[in-house]
């Protein structure tokens, strides 16, 4: 069995792996529900952009699932802390979900111009709320959140919602929105043709710009403005039993930078989002489109690599009783139930990743309007 | 403390919102096994009709297989957003089949089923029932995964507390998962699945053949759907929740709560066929009894005693003050890690601390409780008789209902006669609510039955929640009736819009009431 110090860590880049494969998976059809008012115009042309991701958002949507599942099994302390304490904010999320498989579903099945774009617009609001949520999300864990415990680890959250949505935060919303509709824009561009594959390019081509600007602005942010980071002051004995009461954690102004002066490599994560989101605006500009998409979702690994790298070991740190902030080391599971889940995904991930694989395959090619014409009952 | 209406109101979130979500789970389990009925007659016999069952089926399957997911992501968000204590206490166990289901289910029906739908020009005719084979199978080993997470709320087996961390830890991955609870509710579950799908396509078939239209359509699904049905109702019954029935101290109490057995009778105890609870004064003022039935059925022996309600409290009203001796210990602990005598004592009764907990619904300082509190806790131990009496019998006479349906109809399509029995067929479109209605109560009696614990014995429901206003549940009470019942209205709709228009609506050309091509 892999020792427990070990397990910790592998669960940190495990849920890292998810998320990011969340944000590559679903992002991408949520990205293209983001786009879908702005580039189907009419009713056909945007029911060949929901068809494009019409036989995958379900599996894609798993992500989130799984992730969420796999955070529940691995950290459940982190589950109950973010899920309780940013109440509104995961409602807002799950309201917003609603949208998508009912929106998926039902849009074309009724023949009324006012159904299909009610629908259309829900389906923009599943696409664009979540990415935005978990983005502001982030920009607030670098911040600190105010949570703390009591002796029986009841968590309460001590903030309000509106204290989420702070300026720095909102940034974070907007690299993380502008990350999400790039990556949707390459998707597009590749599966469709036409006016609609131009708009397609813009808007993927503008989303990078954007993110581009906001990524480097809210690194700007963190160097220079008044946000501290977190660091654990006591000794850290990783094979502990996880107690997120048992150690000091102080603030201060260079915390989050630690971890790249300690291992220079690290610059490599910011510099994959950049140059990720650059070539693969260039590229989807030439209409090299899978390589586009593949471009862009190196840039998500990129940009979600770089908040992680910069926040490790903490996963949720407390700024109102920063001792009670959540790390790799004092929120995880068991070391039985690390190991299992640990084997069950390496079992599954691989398995996951290749029907998936063949179900894009089984489905590739352009979504033309003709293929929407000619599939009236069929087709979304 | 934690406020009575906080615990009311997050309750009564997760209730609304799991039973909403389970008026789609189970169409999707049994529909889904129609569908590769249905498409392997396709496959071997290459007759398009079998094609376009599946397809049109598949399309009403689809239509509530959204709201299965849509209702499903509620109840993840639940734990952690409602049950943080919860999700917390118990995720180290909890958690482990639900991550598993997402990986080795949920993966598996969601990616097939977006192929099941648009893959058929796309793949070969086998490739496409392979397909659908494996949609089908993910959904239910999803059901599996998530009645293993359940079961152990039930009958938490293969795990021990730990103070250092403040919850339950795993030891022992497989007794979670052969829990003989879990593994009993599995079958019955699914079953009843099977039997909602079957019902739902015995009803609109017959209400095709009533109407002389679409026969040859009509008639090959009713066939389908009662033979299926008739398997699947006997299944339910026979396997039933019976296997469940003597395992564990939460099935026995469960147990006399369902039969209203307030004393403990001599065995083998009698049935209570229907009585009148008086739950004020904790007994039967009358009773339609059957004897020996009770403790043949409960124990397979006409020796064995089945403990009543009064025993089952006395026992537990022991096992509060023996957690009161655990709490405090624990609470030492929490102070003073490595405090060796508290450390012994909590050791010694650990396995009463749940019981301990209980306390906390009417005090925050455990020493401080009175006798009258105790008293109060004891009488929370066993859930309210009068609910689980009758939702139990419901659930179970529309059981034997559908039992009588589904041979009748099947009877019928041996004889090939259906057609001819106008009133079998009004029948089945009645009987449609049946099953809804059944798996509902069943659902009423596992989790109402469960109570005052979230996991039986170890934490109390009044404490597994999160520490939120009460305004905040008020506002997402509100939210969720407002969009689920916007939803229900829109899938209600729909449904019955495609089930009118019949295998038409595929606009193959082969069908009665062809829409009208934009």
């Amino acid at each position: 069995m892999i020792d427990y110090p070990t397990l910790k860590i592998l669960w940190w880049l495990l849920v890292g792996v998810l998320l990011v494969g969340f944000a590559i998976m679903d992002g991408h059809d949520m990205g293209v529900g983001t786009l879908l008012p702005f580039v189907g115009q009419g009713d056909d042309e945007r029911r060949v952009v929901i068809n494009t991701v019409g036989p995958h958002w379900d599996g894609n949507q798993v992500w989130f699932i799984t992730g969420g599942g796999a955070i529940f099994a691995a950290w459940p302390l982190v589950y109950a802390t973010a899920f309780s304490g940013f109440y509104w904010a995961m409602l807002a999320v799950l309201w917003a979900l609603f949208f998508r498989p009912v929106g998926f579903d039902y849009r074309s099945k009724v023949h009324n111009a006012t159904w299909r774009s009610t629908w259309d617009w829900g389906l923009f609001i599943g696409g664009a709320v979540p990415p935005l949520i978990f983005g502001v999300a982030f920009g607030n864990l670098l911040q600190g959140v105010p949570f703390g415990f009591d002796d029986y680890l009841i968590s309460t959250y001590t903030g309000t919602f509106w204290q989420l949505l702070n300026p720095f935060a909102l940034l974070a919303g907007v690299v993380s929105s502008a990350m999400i509709t790039m990556h949707g824009g390459m998707y597009l561009a590749h599966r469709t043709e036409g006016a609609i594959q131009q708009r397609a390019v813009w808007g993927a081509v503008g989303a990078a710009g954007l993110m581009v600007v906001a990524f480097i602005g809210a690194g700007l942010w963190l160097k220079f403005g008044s946000i501290e980071g977190y660091v654990i002051t006591s000794a850290i004995d990783p094979g502990a039993l996880p107690d997120p009461l048992a150690k000091t954690v102080a603030r201060s102004a260079d915390a989050w930078w630690r971890n790249y002066r300690a291992q220079p490599l690290l610059w490599s994560l910011p510099l994959l989002g950049i140059a990720g989101a650059l070539i693969a605006a260039a590229l989807v500009a030439a209409r090299h489109t899978l390589s586009a998409f593949v471009a862009s979702a190196l840039a998500i690994v990129g940009v979600i690599g770089t908040a992680g790298a910069a926040m490790f070991p903490f996963v949720m740190p407390s700024s109102t009783q920063p001792n009670a902030s959540l790390t790799v080391w004092d929120s995880a599971s068991s070391h039985l139930t690390l190991g299992l889940m640990f084997w069950a995904t390496l079992i599954f991930m691989p398995l996951i990743v290749f029907y998936t694989s063949w179900a894009y395959r089984v489905m590739r090619g352009k979504v033309t309007l003709a293929h929407i014409r000619a599939n009236e009952h069929t087709a979304y | 403390m934690i406020s009575e209406q906080l615990v009311d109101l997050s309750r009564l979130q997760f209730a609304a919102t799991a039973m909403y979500h389970f008026l789609f789970v189970p169409l999707t389990l049994g529909m889904v096994w129609l569908l590769v009925i249905m498409e392997s007659v396709y496959v071997m016999t290459g007759l398009v009709i079998w094609k376009d069952m599946t397809r049109f089926w598949g399309k009403l399957f689809g239509i509530n297989f959204a709201l299965g997911v849509t209702t499903g992501i509620t109840l993840e968000f639940q734990f952690g957003t409602n049950w943080a204590y919860y999700s917390h206490y118990v995720g180290d166990i909890f958690g482990a089949p639900l991550a598993i289901e997402g990986l080795m289910a949920f993966f598996l029906e969601s990616t097939f089923i977006g192929l099941f739908f648009f893959g058929w020009d796309r793949l070969k005719q086998t490739q496409h029932l392979m397909v659908t084979v494996l949609m089908a199978v993910g959904t239910n080993l999803s059901a599996l995964w998530i009645l293993i997470a359940n079961g152990w709320m039930q009958n938490p087996v293969g795990a021990e507390f730990s103070y250092q961390t403040m919850r339950m830890e795993m030891t022992d991955f497989w007794a979670v998962v052969f829990n003989p609870d879990a593994q009993a509710k599995f079958v019955h579950t699914v079953s009843a699945g099977y039997v909602t799908g079957a019902m739902f396509v015995l009803s609109v078939s017959s209400w095709y053949l009533l109407r002389g239209r679409d026969i040859e359509f009509a008639k090959r699904s009713f066939r389908v759907a009662s033979a299926f049905g008739l398997a699947s109702v006997l299944s339910v019954i026979v396997l039933g929740d019976e296997s469940g029935y003597t395992v564990g101290e939460a099935q026995q109490t469960k147990l006399a709560a369902i039969e209203a057995m307030w004393e403990t009778e001599p065995a083998p105890a009698s049935f209570n066929v229907i009585a009148g609870i008086n739950e004020a004064e904790q007994k039967n003022d009358w009773a339609v009894e059957i004897p020996w039935v009770m403790g043949l059925i409960g124990t397979r022996s006409v020796t064995k005693q089945i403990p009543g309600i009064h025993e089952i409290k006395a026992k537990n009203r022991e096992r509060i003050v023996n957690g009161i001796t655990a709490v405090i210990a624990l609470e030492t602990l929490r102070k003073h890690r490595d405090d060796v005598v508290a450390k012994r004592v909590l050791e010694a009764t650990k396995g009463d601390l749940g019981f301990g907990l209980l306390l906390k619904k009417y005090t925050t300082d455990v020493r401080q409780a009175t006798p009258a509190m105790i008293d109060q806790a004891m009488h929370d131990t066993v859930p309210r008789v009068t609910p689980m009496f009758w939702s139990f019998r419901i659930m179970v006479g529309l059981g034997f209902a559908m039992l009588l349906l589904f041979g009748l109809s099947f009877w019928a399509t041996l004889k090939g006669e259906f057609q001819t029995r106008p009133w079998l067929l009004r029948a089945a479109v009645l009987m449609l609510p049946a099953p809804w209605i059944a798996c509902e109560l069943g659902w009423v009696v596992a989790e109402y039955g469960r109570q005052p614990w979230t996991i039986y014995g170890v934490l109390p429901t009044h404490m597994s929640v999160s520490t939120l206003s009460v305004n905040s549940l008020y506002g997402s009470l509100a939210g969720f009736i407002g969009f689920y019942t916007v939803l229900l209205v829109v899938e209600v709709y729909l449904m019955q819009k495609f089930a009118r228009q019949g295998p038409g609506s595929l606009g193959t050309g082969r069908y009665q009431f062809e829409p009208a091509h934009a």
